[in-house]
């Protein structure tokens, strides 16, 4: 193969179409009789349905059909859950509650879905929406998660006995045996707040039943086109193959389009199957505060065992996670976060303790990040207090405790979030950490730099976070890639896309196995008509698992070109090369045939094939790794901060990353741009607020602020490159890394910019307002 | 009794009569009326300017008017701007520096640069942040949208 594509900077191909408005994304989708969906979704957080009126909603001119959970009839069920809980942990509990279409019986958060209407248009269902009656009779509600564990607290779920959802244990070592040898206990509650993924492009779905052939379309925003097609097929009774389901360009997804199934996923094509007309349902931007899968909310009680010398003994944290009214992910945000509580660390003895809590808010699923933040926030605060407290520079602690090289693969003897055993692959971390501490002039920083704006009165600080992301976990994608008899190549695969350039790095990869021009690679994704195996777009895999599978269908395809182009041209296969769409016998130029004209050879129209051949230059092939790659980084920044009025200035951020090897390096780096402004988001400017009633407070663009380009500083980035030796590619994935070490590098800057005032951040988000009342406390302290 | 309107405007240089309720948003008439959906909608409050037009030549949100406020004007929409086989010189920048990643709120940005580079030709990389803090994009950071716009100035300025 020859390196003609990966590793550059190739333009996306996909591109031209979304710069003109011409790209279909699924609010876009018209056809003729469609019909329009709105929701009634509870006000309440917390309460009985005590009856229903939607009479006069169905009177109203242009409405077509009201539907609640008993006219539902049978029907009516709870989504499926979308991860098992593990089977291989001991002691493991696990109550599954999933989502329900339409609220039956009691409303557990607020904007639960309670009637769907159809009408003419848009506008006329939420008209309709407005005048059913609905009465609910209110419950104390569950919103804080310690509360939600204390013995008189209200029940999500009436028939549980506590609102405890699950509970697991992980140990590695022993730590309750090293903390008795420890010279310093580091212990300390740490809280972390909820945020929103927020993608420009709000949810959407429209779904099409055919009656006369008897198939059902379905657009989605969604991330896993290929398990709602299956899931549809199975609850609407119909075989996978009536059902197609098309992801088409979606504005962003950041993991809650991954959630399967929404209660509105269900529905759609439900009504449309019932009523036998088109239905477009396209949620708003309230709704996407309220229904639409959020996360982060945690609280840590965590404490780090050190010798005098800043080497880490050991971890022990006990924490609880906050899933939401439901928990249809099952244990993978808690596994995420037990996973990365080490770091990048060396880190011998571990005890991690979680439960995961039911509360009276939106369902919590993974948002860029998935839980790897918090465990990164917790190991990075804790190093951060131990280093002051033992007076070793922050830099120079972490060097002392990062796996050495020769100690790869690193076994942690602990569970990851696919159940398998968690495995550091490979990694080279001190020159990571050397580089971002040259690039952002540390040492130059602290010894002159910061004692001269010191002593102008300035409040200039530095962090520096090291970190690591479990990415490209399995189980498996698929693709389908095929000579086409004009030289063209096409690419199906299952996975969706939603920004990532994928159209582009997997060409790139295809080009150079077949020798042809990137641009003669057509690539079709998120469309199960096309491809119908595979998993989804999650968790940094695309560019690992989905890669590494089309990697190994072009080879194949590769090998079938080589094998029917040595018996044309009469020559040996070792003799041949291929570039430019044309096969050649390598000494002998002018013997040659294009890649086209083989395709057509491979398909004869008339004449006999040889016993055993397949016809066409095709080849489907899948890939799943052992187990997840893990990439590496580490961020640094300087930050200005004005005490007086809490606004910060960014003045230097840099970011090394190592995810193997890089395909486009151009779409690499706009993923770590993307995914440090969503950080910085998550660590300054961005909180869900809920009061008593969990009612959410700021559940609009003008009160959520997601940062805007006044907000995000350059972002200067440096890579290294260590090979994973888990897939050909040598790949890891880099889809989140960009917002998993923010937080920590926030609350290490911060209090490096304010040392008069002492501060200990043990919270994450921070914001302008809440940095004025630490400090403010801190005064009153002085 | 629904009470309907006419509504004529240019969009992209075409004439169109319709006939609309005084409630319908512009923006949906743009998307759903005249089937421009390359204008896009992220939150009907004004906040995100993705669903940002050219209203006589000026930069507006097409979700906080009504289709029958553009009576009689003209409006350009990302359609109107370039087409694939011939993009403007400031979607061609936008692809050379990755400006664009799930593309959503590409057409709004785009539509609020172009009248600031006729007024700002050469604009520094504070005054492009000013000019796109009022559209937000959750994908790029912004870095390769700021490059993209400084490729355009010295592009259009060639
Ligand atoms: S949709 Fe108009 S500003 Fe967001
Ligand atoms: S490119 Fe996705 S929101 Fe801007």
């Amino acid at each position: 193969m020859t390196k003609k594509y990966i590793g550059k900077r190739i333009k996306r191909s996909e591109d031209p179409r979304l710069l003109t408005g011409e790209a279909l994304f699924v609010d876009d989708v018209e056809i003729p009789g469609m019909l329009h969906a709105a929701f009634l979704r509870s006000d309440y957080a917390h309460a009985y349905l005590k009856s229903i009126d939607v009479s006069a909603a169905q009177a109203r001119e242009g409405v077509v059909a009201v539907f609640t959970a008993e006219t539902m009839g049978d029907d009516w069920q709870p989504g499926p859950p979308l991860v098992s809980p593990p089977p291989t942990v001991e002691d493991v509990i696990f109550h599954s509650r999933t989502q329900v279409p339409l609220v039956k019986d009691k409303v557990r958060h607020v904007g639960e879905p309670i009637a769907i209407v159809i009408a003419e248009s848009r506008y006329i269902a939420e008209d309709a929406v407005d005048d059913i009656v609905v009465d609910l009779e209110p419950l104390d509600v569950v919103v804080d998660i310690e509360k939600a564990m204390q013995p008189d607290a209200p029940l999500v779920h009436d028939d549980l006995d506590s609102n405890l959802a699950a509970h697991i244990e992980q140990e590695k070592g022993d730590y309750a045996a090293i903390r008795e040898e420890a010279d310093l206990i580091i212990k300390r509650r740490i809280v972390i707040d909820r945020g929103a993924a927020v993608a420009m492009e709000n949810r959407g779905i429209v779904a099409q039943w055919d009656a006369k052939s008897q198939r059902l379309t379905v657009w989605d925003t969604t991330q896993a086109p290929i398990a709602i097609r299956n899931g549809l097929a199975a609850r609407l009774d119909l075989s996978e193959h009536q059902v197609r389901v098309i992801a088409p360009f979606i504005g962003g997804a950041f993991g809650p389009k991954m959630m399967m199934f929404y209660p509105e996923e269900m529905l759609i094509p439900w009504v449309s199957i019932k009523l036998d007309r088109p239905i477009k349902w396209i949620e708003d931007r309230y709704e996407n505060f309220y229904a639409t899968t959020q996360e982060r909310g945690q609280v840590h009680e965590a404490e780090m065992a050190l010798t005098l010398d800043g080497r880490i003994l050991g971890v022990s944290d006990v924490f609880l996670h906050d899933s939401g009214a439901y928990d249809p992910y099952g244990l993978t945000l808690p596994l995420n976060t037990q996973c990365h509580m080490m770091g990048p660390y060396d880190i011998a003895n571990y005890y991690s303790e979680s439960k995961v809590v039911f509360t009276n808010k939106t369902i919590v699923t993974p948002v860029r990040g998935a839980g790897r933040p918090q465990g990164i926030f917790i190991v990075e605060r804790l190093l951060d207090l131990a280093a002051k407290e033992l007076g070793i520079d922050p830099v120079e602690i972490r060097k002392r405790n990062l796996i050495p090289p020769d100690a790869f693969p690193y076994e942690h003897k602990i569970i990851d979030q696919a159940f398998a055993p968690l495995i550091f692959d490979s990694g080279n971390y001190k020159p990571v950490l050397e580089k971002a501490a040259d690039m952002i002039g540390y040492d130059r920083f602290v010894k002159d730099e910061q004692p001269r704006l010191r002593a102008e009165g300035r409040h200039v600080g530095i962090g520096i976070v090291p970190f690591i992301e479990t990415t490209g976990v399995g189980p498996y994608e698929g693709a389908r890639v095929t000579v086409e008899a004009s030289g063209k190549i096409n690419v199906a695969t299952g996975v969706g896309t939603q920004g990532q350039g994928h159209f582009t790095s997997f060409a790139q990869i295809v080009a150079d196995q077949l020798g042809v021009d990137v641009r003669d690679v057509h690539l079709v994704t998120g469309d199960t008509a096309e491809f119908h195996w595979g998993t989804g777009t999650f968790a940094s895999r695309g560019s690992v698992v989905a890669a590494n599978a089309i990697n190994a269908s072009a080879k194949l395809v590769r090998e079938k070109i080589l094998a029917l182009a040595s018996k044309v041209l009469e020559a040996p296969e070792d003799e041949l090369e291929l570039a430019d769409g044309v096969i050649r016998v390598a000494d002998v130029p002018r013997i040659s045939i294009s890649l086209g004209e083989l395709a057509m050879l491979a398909n004869p129209l008339r004449g006999a094939v040889e016993p055993g051949t397949e016809p066409g230059l095709e080849a489907t092939a899948y890939f799943g790794p052992q187990y997840g790659a893990i990439a590496f980084g580490t961020h640094a920044m300087i930050v200005e901060v004005d005490p007086q009025t809490m606004m910060i200035e960014i003045k230097r951020y840099v970011a090394v990353e190592d995810c193997g090897t890089v395909i486009n390096p151009l779409i690499v780096d706009g993923q770590i741009h993307g995914g440090v402004s969503l950080g910085i988001g998550n660590s300054y400017y961005e909180k869900l607020v809920f009061d008593e009633n969990g009612q959410l407070l700021n559940a609009s663009l003008m009160d959520y602020l997601i940062p805007t380009a006044a907000e995000v500083p350059r972002i200067e980035i440096g890579h290294e490159e260590t090979r994973s030796p888990l897939n050909p590619l040598g790949s890891k994935g880099v889809g989140e890394a960009g917002a998993i070490p923010v937080p920590a590098l926030f609350a290490q800057a911060m209090e490096n910019a304010l040392p008069e005032y002492d501060l200990e951040i043990l919270e994450a988000p921070l914001s302008p307002n809440r940095l004025f009342e630490l400090l403010r406390e801190k005064e009153r302290e002085l | 009794m629904r009470h309907l309107f006419d509504v004529g405007v240019t969009v992209n240089g075409n004439r169109y009569e319709r006939t609309v309720e005084p409630r319908l948003l512009l923006s949906d008439f743009l998307r759903h009326d005249l089937g421009l959906t390359g204008t896009h909608v992220g939150c009907e409050h004004g906040v995100c300017g993705s669903c940002t037009i050219l209203f006589d030549g000026q930069p507006v949100r097409s979700c906080l008017m009504f289709a029958v406020q553009a009576n009689g004007h003209e409006i350009l929409t990302v359609e109107g701007l370039g087409t694939p086989e011939d993009l403007h010189p400031l979607q061609e920048a936008f692809w050379e520096a990755h400006s664009v990643q799930c593309g959503f709120c590409t057409p709004g940005i785009l539509m609020t640069l172009v009248p600031f580079l006729e007024e700002n030709p050469n604009p520094n990389e504070d005054e492009i942040r000013a000019a796109i803090s009022g559209n937000l994009c959750r994908c790029t950071g912004y870095q390769h949208i700021v490059d993209g716009v400084k490729l355009a100035a010295q592009k259009m300025s060639a």
